[in-house]
Protein backbone atom coordinates (compact mmCIF):
# COMPACT_ATOMS: atom_id res chain seq x y z
CA UNK A 1 0.00 0.00 0.00
CA UNK A 2 1.09 3.81 -0.77
CA UNK A 3 1.69 4.25 3.36
CA UNK A 4 2.23 7.96 2.33
CA UNK A 5 -0.91 8.18 0.93
CA UNK A 6 -2.78 6.48 3.33
CA UNK A 7 -1.26 9.15 6.06
CA UNK A 8 -1.72 12.35 4.01
CA UNK A 9 -5.35 11.38 3.79
CA UNK A 10 -5.93 10.12 7.39
CA UNK A 11 -3.97 14.00 8.32
CA UNK A 12 -7.04 15.73 6.42
CA UNK A 13 -9.73 13.79 7.66
CA UNK A 14 -9.40 13.35 11.21
CA UNK A 15 -9.88 16.82 11.14
CA UNK A 16 -13.11 16.72 10.19
CA UNK A 17 -13.96 13.76 12.54
CA UNK A 18 -12.99 15.34 15.42
CA UNK A 19 -14.06 18.81 15.03
CA UNK A 20 -17.71 16.77 13.66
CA UNK A 21 -17.39 15.22 17.03
CA UNK A 22 -17.36 18.07 19.11
CA UNK A 23 -20.21 19.80 16.78
CA UNK A 24 -22.27 16.85 17.23
CA UNK A 25 -21.82 16.57 20.92
CA UNK A 26 -23.34 20.19 21.02
CA UNK A 27 -26.57 17.83 19.87
CA UNK A 28 -29.49 19.47 22.06
CA UNK A 29 -27.14 21.81 24.12
CA UNK A 30 -26.71 24.76 21.79
CA UNK A 31 -27.65 27.98 23.19
CA UNK A 32 -30.89 28.38 21.14
CA UNK A 33 -32.70 25.50 19.16
CA UNK A 34 -31.67 26.96 15.43
CA UNK A 35 -27.95 27.29 16.53
CA UNK A 36 -28.21 23.65 17.82
CA UNK A 37 -28.98 23.08 14.56
CA UNK A 38 -26.47 24.49 12.66
CA UNK A 39 -24.12 23.15 15.00
CA UNK A 40 -25.60 19.27 13.94
CA UNK A 41 -25.76 20.37 10.63
CA UNK A 42 -22.33 21.19 10.53
CA UNK A 43 -21.15 18.03 12.14
CA UNK A 44 -23.07 16.15 9.66
CA UNK A 45 -21.55 17.41 6.97
CA UNK A 46 -17.91 16.58 8.15
CA UNK A 47 -18.87 13.46 9.00
CA UNK A 48 -20.12 13.14 5.69
CA UNK A 49 -16.46 14.07 4.24
CA UNK A 50 -14.78 11.99 6.74
CA UNK A 51 -17.06 9.38 5.33
CA UNK A 52 -15.47 9.53 1.78
CA UNK A 53 -12.22 10.10 2.86
CA UNK A 54 -11.34 7.31 4.97
CA UNK A 55 -13.23 4.51 2.33
CA UNK A 56 -10.65 6.07 0.09
CA UNK A 57 -8.13 5.51 2.93
CA UNK A 58 -9.41 1.89 3.70
CA UNK A 59 -9.09 1.15 0.38
CA UNK A 60 -5.90 2.25 0.10
CA UNK A 61 -5.06 0.64 2.92
CA UNK A 62 -6.28 -3.05 1.71
CA UNK A 63 -6.14 -4.57 5.06
CA UNK A 64 -9.51 -5.94 5.91
CA UNK A 65 -9.90 -2.34 7.85
CA UNK A 66 -13.31 -0.36 6.75
CA UNK A 67 -14.29 3.01 7.22
CA UNK A 68 -15.75 2.52 10.72
CA UNK A 69 -12.85 0.71 12.05
CA UNK A 70 -10.52 3.89 10.76
CA UNK A 71 -12.99 5.76 12.39
CA UNK A 72 -13.29 4.29 15.78
CA UNK A 73 -9.98 1.76 16.56
CA UNK A 74 -7.13 3.65 16.86
CA UNK A 75 -5.33 4.12 19.68
CA UNK A 76 -5.21 8.74 20.05
CA UNK A 77 -1.51 8.41 18.85
CA UNK A 78 -2.57 7.16 15.91
CA UNK A 79 -4.94 10.29 15.08
CA UNK A 80 -3.67 12.47 12.61
CA UNK A 81 -5.66 16.01 13.44
CA UNK A 82 -4.31 19.44 14.54
CA UNK A 83 -4.53 20.52 17.99
CA UNK A 84 -7.33 23.28 17.33
CA UNK A 85 -9.96 20.77 16.38
CA UNK A 86 -9.34 18.68 19.88
CA UNK A 87 -9.92 21.94 21.87
CA UNK A 88 -13.31 21.75 24.63
CA UNK A 89 -16.47 23.73 24.15
CA UNK A 90 -15.37 26.06 27.55
CA UNK A 91 -18.18 28.33 26.22
CA UNK A 92 -20.45 29.01 23.11
CA UNK A 93 -17.64 31.80 21.93
CA UNK A 94 -14.64 29.15 22.30
CA UNK A 95 -17.04 26.68 20.09
CA UNK A 96 -17.78 29.67 17.16
CA UNK A 97 -13.93 30.55 17.42
CA UNK A 98 -12.22 26.95 16.58
CA UNK A 99 -15.02 27.16 14.28
CA UNK A 100 -14.30 30.14 12.38
CA UNK A 101 -9.89 29.27 12.69
CA UNK A 102 -10.90 25.93 11.15
CA UNK A 103 -13.49 27.14 8.42
CA UNK A 104 -11.10 29.70 6.73
CA UNK A 105 -8.05 26.98 6.70
CA UNK A 106 -10.39 24.43 5.59
CA UNK A 107 -11.71 26.16 2.96
CA UNK A 108 -8.33 27.64 1.46
CA UNK A 109 -6.90 23.57 1.72
CA UNK A 110 -10.15 22.33 -0.46
CA UNK A 111 -9.51 24.87 -3.28
CA UNK A 112 -6.28 23.69 -3.49
CA UNK A 113 -7.23 19.78 -3.18
CA UNK A 114 -9.45 20.75 -5.80
CA UNK A 115 -7.17 20.25 -8.49
CA UNK A 116 -5.50 17.43 -7.10
CA UNK A 117 -4.29 14.91 -9.81
CA UNK A 118 -5.74 12.15 -7.73
CA UNK A 119 -9.43 12.30 -8.57
CA UNK A 120 -10.81 11.10 -5.57
CA UNK A 121 -9.54 13.58 -3.57
CA UNK A 122 -10.65 16.29 -5.93
CA UNK A 123 -13.81 14.94 -6.22
CA UNK A 124 -14.35 15.11 -1.94
CA UNK A 125 -12.42 18.33 -2.19
CA UNK A 126 -14.82 19.74 -5.09
CA UNK A 127 -18.06 18.08 -2.88
CA UNK A 128 -17.11 19.58 0.85
CA UNK A 129 -16.10 22.96 -0.46
CA UNK A 130 -19.74 23.87 -0.93
CA UNK A 131 -20.40 22.72 2.06
CA UNK A 132 -17.65 24.41 3.84
CA UNK A 133 -18.36 27.78 2.22
CA UNK A 134 -21.78 27.89 4.50
CA UNK A 135 -19.60 27.07 7.85
CA UNK A 136 -17.32 29.63 7.33
CA UNK A 137 -19.67 31.86 6.25
CA UNK A 138 -22.06 30.77 9.58
CA UNK A 139 -19.08 31.07 12.04
CA UNK A 140 -17.80 34.20 10.37
CA UNK A 141 -21.34 35.70 11.15
CA UNK A 142 -20.63 34.41 15.29
CA UNK A 143 -17.27 36.10 15.36
CA UNK A 144 -18.99 39.44 14.65
CA UNK A 145 -22.16 39.47 16.14
CA UNK A 146 -20.07 38.47 19.69
CA UNK A 147 -17.44 40.49 18.47
CA UNK A 148 -19.00 43.39 17.99
CA UNK A 149 -22.11 42.49 20.50
CA UNK A 150 -22.24 43.13 24.11
CA UNK A 151 -19.26 44.04 26.37
CA UNK A 152 -19.88 40.54 27.85
CA UNK A 153 -19.61 38.97 24.47
CA UNK A 154 -16.81 40.62 23.30
CA UNK A 155 -14.91 39.85 26.07
CA UNK A 156 -15.47 36.34 25.74
CA UNK A 157 -15.19 36.21 21.90
CA UNK A 158 -11.60 38.22 22.73
CA UNK A 159 -10.38 35.25 25.56
CA UNK A 160 -11.85 32.22 23.35
CA UNK A 161 -9.62 33.89 20.03
CA UNK A 162 -6.46 34.44 22.50
CA UNK A 163 -6.79 31.35 23.93
CA UNK A 164 -7.00 29.24 20.22
CA UNK A 165 -4.47 31.60 18.54
CA UNK A 166 -1.93 29.69 19.56
CA UNK A 167 -2.64 26.49 17.69
CA UNK A 168 -3.31 28.16 14.16
CA UNK A 169 0.23 27.97 13.39
CA UNK A 170 0.40 24.07 13.11
CA UNK A 171 -2.48 24.70 10.46
CA UNK A 172 0.42 25.13 8.19
CA UNK A 173 2.97 22.79 9.28
CA UNK A 174 3.80 19.73 6.84
CA UNK A 175 4.89 15.87 8.56
CA UNK A 176 6.99 14.08 6.52
CA UNK A 177 3.83 12.41 4.85
CA UNK A 178 3.20 16.00 3.74
CA UNK A 179 6.33 16.33 2.15
CA UNK A 180 6.44 13.72 0.31
CA UNK A 181 2.67 13.38 -0.94
CA UNK A 182 3.90 17.94 -1.62
CA UNK A 183 6.77 16.28 -3.88
CA UNK A 184 4.95 13.68 -5.43
CA UNK A 185 2.12 16.16 -6.85
CA UNK A 186 -0.35 14.81 -4.95
CA UNK A 187 -0.31 16.74 -1.48
CA UNK A 188 -1.22 20.62 -0.96
CA UNK A 189 1.69 22.68 0.00
CA UNK A 190 0.24 24.54 3.20
CA UNK A 191 2.70 26.76 3.83
CA UNK A 192 1.83 28.32 0.78
CA UNK A 193 -1.83 29.25 2.49
CA UNK A 194 -0.36 31.00 5.57
CA UNK A 195 -0.70 34.60 4.38
CA UNK A 196 -3.56 34.40 2.89
CA UNK A 197 -4.88 32.93 6.14
CA UNK A 198 -4.06 35.32 8.21
CA UNK A 199 -5.47 38.07 5.82
CA UNK A 200 -8.75 36.48 6.15
CA UNK A 201 -9.22 35.84 10.00
CA UNK A 202 -7.38 39.33 10.34
CA UNK A 203 -10.50 41.13 8.32
CA UNK A 204 -12.95 39.51 10.16
CA UNK A 205 -11.66 40.01 13.49
CA UNK A 206 -10.81 43.67 12.46
CA UNK A 207 -15.10 44.07 11.55
CA UNK A 208 -15.70 42.21 14.90
CA UNK A 209 -13.65 44.60 16.53
CA UNK A 210 -11.60 42.08 18.61
CA UNK A 211 -7.82 42.67 18.60
CA UNK A 212 -5.65 40.54 16.51
CA UNK A 213 -3.27 38.55 19.03
CA UNK A 214 -0.01 39.17 19.34
CA UNK A 215 1.66 36.07 20.62
CA UNK A 216 4.18 34.43 18.89
CA UNK A 217 4.22 31.14 20.68
CA UNK A 218 2.74 28.43 18.94
CA UNK A 219 1.58 24.83 20.10
CA UNK A 220 1.95 21.84 17.77
CA UNK A 221 1.82 18.25 17.78
CA UNK A 222 -1.37 17.21 16.36
CA UNK A 223 -0.01 15.91 13.16
CA UNK A 224 2.25 13.60 14.78
CA UNK A 225 -0.25 11.88 16.69
CA UNK A 226 0.99 13.90 20.13
CA UNK A 227 -2.41 15.81 21.58
CA UNK A 228 -3.33 17.56 24.23
CA UNK A 229 -5.12 15.97 27.26
CA UNK A 230 -8.44 16.70 25.94
CA UNK A 231 -8.09 14.01 23.41
CA UNK A 232 -8.56 11.44 25.47
CA UNK A 233 -11.95 12.55 27.24
CA UNK A 234 -13.28 13.00 23.47
CA UNK A 235 -11.85 9.47 21.89
CA UNK A 236 -12.98 7.94 24.93
CA UNK A 237 -16.66 9.52 24.26
CA UNK A 238 -16.59 8.52 20.43
CA UNK A 239 -15.34 4.83 20.88
CA UNK A 240 -17.50 3.98 24.02
CA UNK A 241 -19.58 2.58 21.99
CA UNK A 242 -16.86 0.02 20.11
CA UNK A 243 -15.01 -0.37 23.38
CA UNK A 244 -17.60 -1.90 25.47
CA UNK A 245 -19.20 -3.70 23.08
CA UNK A 246 -16.43 -4.67 20.46
CA UNK A 247 -17.74 -4.91 16.53
CA UNK A 248 -20.98 -4.33 17.36
CA UNK A 249 -23.46 -2.40 14.50
CA UNK A 250 -26.41 -0.81 14.82
CA UNK B 1 -17.09 2.47 -2.65
CA UNK B 2 -15.27 3.87 -5.80
CA UNK B 3 -15.50 7.40 -6.72
CA UNK B 4 -16.68 7.81 -9.91
CA UNK B 5 -17.14 10.79 -12.51
CA UNK B 6 -19.37 10.88 -14.74
CA UNK B 7 -19.96 13.88 -17.26
CA UNK B 8 -23.60 13.26 -18.12
CA UNK B 9 -27.06 11.63 -17.20
CA UNK B 10 -27.35 7.86 -18.54
CA UNK B 11 -30.92 6.23 -17.39
CA UNK B 12 -32.56 3.37 -19.03
CA UNK B 13 -35.91 4.61 -20.61
CA UNK B 14 -37.59 1.26 -19.17
CA UNK B 15 -36.16 2.47 -15.71
CA UNK B 16 -37.58 6.11 -15.46
CA UNK B 17 -41.11 5.04 -14.73
CA UNK B 18 -39.60 2.43 -11.76
CA UNK B 19 -37.33 5.17 -9.99
CA UNK B 20 -39.75 7.78 -10.43
CA UNK B 21 -41.95 6.37 -7.84
CA UNK B 22 -38.55 6.65 -5.40
CA UNK B 23 -38.98 9.48 -3.34
CA UNK B 24 -36.70 11.28 -0.87
CA UNK B 25 -37.39 10.19 2.50
CA UNK B 26 -37.22 13.44 4.11
CA UNK B 27 -39.18 15.43 1.29
CA UNK B 28 -41.36 12.62 0.37
CA UNK B 29 -43.13 14.99 -2.12
CA UNK B 30 -40.17 15.00 -4.34
CA UNK B 31 -39.36 11.96 -6.73
CA UNK B 32 -35.42 10.73 -6.76
CA UNK B 33 -35.56 11.95 -10.69
CA UNK B 34 -37.10 14.94 -10.74
CA UNK B 35 -34.29 15.91 -7.61
CA UNK B 36 -31.69 14.90 -10.05
CA UNK B 37 -29.69 12.73 -7.74
CA UNK B 38 -29.86 9.36 -10.25
CA UNK B 39 -27.11 9.92 -12.31
CA UNK B 40 -27.50 6.74 -14.63
CA UNK B 41 -29.17 3.85 -14.61
CA UNK B 42 -28.44 1.01 -16.99
CA UNK B 43 -29.34 -2.36 -17.27
CA UNK B 44 -26.00 -4.92 -17.87
CA UNK B 45 -26.66 -8.47 -17.61
CA UNK B 46 -30.03 -8.79 -16.35
CA UNK B 47 -28.62 -6.23 -13.71
CA UNK B 48 -29.71 -2.86 -13.21
CA UNK B 49 -26.38 -0.76 -12.32
CA UNK B 50 -27.79 2.48 -10.51
CA UNK B 51 -25.35 5.40 -9.96
CA UNK B 52 -26.51 8.17 -7.37
CA UNK B 53 -24.73 11.08 -6.06
CA UNK B 54 -25.63 12.49 -2.46
CA UNK B 55 -26.85 16.29 -2.31
CA UNK B 56 -24.81 16.97 1.14
CA UNK B 57 -21.82 14.51 1.56
CA UNK B 58 -23.36 13.55 5.23
CA UNK B 59 -27.06 13.44 3.76
CA UNK B 60 -28.39 10.33 5.63
CA UNK B 61 -31.11 9.65 3.32
CA UNK B 62 -28.53 8.72 0.83
CA UNK B 63 -28.64 4.95 2.69
CA UNK B 64 -32.47 4.49 2.19
CA UNK B 65 -32.47 5.99 -1.33
CA UNK B 66 -30.54 3.14 -2.58
CA UNK B 67 -32.33 0.37 -0.57
CA UNK B 68 -35.74 2.15 -1.66
CA UNK B 69 -34.12 1.97 -5.33
CA UNK B 70 -33.36 -1.59 -4.71
CA UNK B 71 -36.56 -2.64 -3.35
CA UNK B 72 -38.40 -0.82 -6.32
CA UNK B 73 -36.32 -2.27 -8.36
CA UNK B 74 -37.22 -6.01 -7.33
CA UNK B 75 -40.79 -5.24 -7.50
CA UNK B 76 -40.57 -4.71 -11.01
CA UNK B 77 -37.97 -7.74 -11.35
CA UNK B 78 -34.43 -6.48 -11.35
CA UNK B 79 -31.76 -7.01 -9.54
CA UNK B 80 -29.69 -4.23 -8.91
CA UNK B 81 -26.35 -3.01 -7.82
CA UNK B 82 -26.23 0.79 -6.21
CA UNK B 83 -23.26 3.16 -6.45
CA UNK B 84 -22.35 6.28 -4.78
CA UNK B 85 -20.68 9.17 -6.94
CA UNK B 86 -19.50 11.83 -5.78
CA UNK B 87 -18.47 13.56 -9.10
CA UNK B 88 -19.60 15.71 -10.43
CA UNK B 89 -20.84 17.42 -7.28
CA UNK B 90 -24.55 17.54 -7.22
CA UNK B 91 -25.87 20.86 -7.38
CA UNK B 92 -29.36 22.60 -6.79
CA UNK B 93 -29.96 23.23 -11.16
CA UNK B 94 -30.30 19.61 -11.22
CA UNK B 95 -33.49 19.50 -9.72
CA UNK B 96 -36.25 19.82 -12.51
CA UNK B 97 -38.92 22.31 -13.25
CA UNK B 98 -40.99 20.08 -11.88
CA UNK B 99 -39.48 19.03 -8.67
CA UNK B 100 -39.58 22.65 -8.11
CA UNK B 101 -42.81 23.01 -8.08
CA UNK B 102 -43.33 20.03 -5.88
CA UNK B 103 -41.11 21.55 -3.26
CA UNK B 104 -42.74 24.96 -3.18
CA UNK B 105 -45.98 22.70 -2.67
CA UNK B 106 -44.85 21.25 0.35
CA UNK B 107 -43.80 24.02 1.83
CA UNK B 108 -40.49 24.28 0.75
CA UNK B 109 -39.09 26.84 -0.84
CA UNK B 110 -37.32 26.55 -4.13
CA UNK B 111 -33.12 27.74 -4.40
CA UNK B 112 -32.37 30.78 -5.92
CA UNK B 113 -29.08 31.46 -7.61
CA UNK B 114 -25.78 31.52 -6.47
CA UNK B 115 -26.07 35.69 -6.29
CA UNK B 116 -29.33 35.84 -4.64
CA UNK B 117 -28.88 33.07 -2.39
CA UNK B 118 -25.85 34.64 -1.06
CA UNK B 119 -27.89 37.80 -0.36
CA UNK B 120 -30.93 36.34 0.98
CA UNK B 121 -28.92 34.08 3.78
CA UNK B 122 -27.16 37.18 4.72
CA UNK B 123 -30.52 39.07 5.48
CA UNK B 124 -29.36 41.86 3.11
CA UNK B 125 -32.29 41.14 0.43
CA UNK B 126 -35.83 39.96 1.05
CA UNK B 127 -36.12 37.83 -1.74
CA UNK B 128 -37.52 34.42 -0.63
CA UNK B 129 -40.96 34.08 -1.46
CA UNK B 130 -43.21 32.96 1.21
CA UNK B 131 -44.92 29.01 0.54
CA UNK B 132 -47.93 29.78 2.30
CA UNK B 133 -49.22 33.53 0.86
CA UNK B 134 -46.63 34.34 -2.15
CA UNK B 135 -45.40 37.45 0.44
CA UNK B 136 -41.34 38.19 -0.09
CA UNK B 137 -41.61 40.17 3.11
CA UNK B 138 -40.07 37.47 5.19
CA UNK B 139 -36.95 37.03 7.53
CA UNK B 140 -34.27 34.53 7.97
CA UNK B 141 -34.29 32.83 11.12
CA UNK B 142 -31.48 30.58 10.32
CA UNK B 143 -28.93 29.40 8.25
CA UNK B 144 -29.25 25.75 8.54
CA UNK B 145 -32.52 24.34 8.98
CA UNK B 146 -34.51 20.93 9.71
CA UNK B 147 -32.18 18.66 7.20
CA UNK B 148 -28.58 19.84 5.69
CA UNK B 149 -30.07 21.10 2.51
CA UNK B 150 -32.79 23.64 4.10
CA UNK B 151 -32.20 27.19 5.61
CA UNK B 152 -35.06 28.27 8.09
CA UNK B 153 -37.34 31.22 6.86
CA UNK B 154 -40.07 33.23 8.85
CA UNK B 155 -42.93 34.92 6.93
CA UNK B 156 -43.16 38.69 8.24
CA UNK B 157 -46.87 39.05 6.72
CA UNK B 158 -48.46 35.62 7.04
CA UNK B 159 -46.52 34.60 10.03
CA UNK B 160 -46.02 31.08 8.53
CA UNK B 161 -42.51 29.44 9.06
CA UNK B 162 -41.03 27.76 6.70
CA UNK B 163 -37.93 26.17 4.66
CA UNK B 164 -36.06 27.30 1.76
CA UNK B 165 -33.72 25.32 -0.20
CA UNK B 166 -29.94 26.27 -0.02
CA UNK B 167 -28.98 26.88 -3.46
CA UNK B 168 -25.64 24.46 -3.90
CA UNK B 169 -23.33 25.60 -6.82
Amino acid sequence: MNFNLYKYILGISDNSLILGQRMGALTGHGPSLETDIACTNISLDLFGQVRSYYQYAAKIADDGRTEDDIAMLRKEREYLNVLLVEQPDTDFAFTMARQFLFDVYHLLFLTELQKNKDLTLSAIATKSMKEVSYHQRFSSDWIKRLGDGTEESHLKMQDAIDTLWTYTDELFHQTEADKIMVSEGIGVDVTKLKDNYYQKVNNVLEEATLKIPESKYFQKGGKEGIHTEHMGYLLSDLQYMQRTYPNMEW
Amino acid sequence: MLILTITEQNIDNHLIPILAQVSDPEIPVLSIMDMGVVRSAIIENDVVKVQITPTYSGCPAMDVIGDDIKKALQEAGYESEIELILSPAWTTDWITPKGRKDLERYGIAAPLEAEADKEALLGEKKIVKCTNCGSTNTRLVSQFGSTACKAQFQCNDCQEPFDYFKCLK
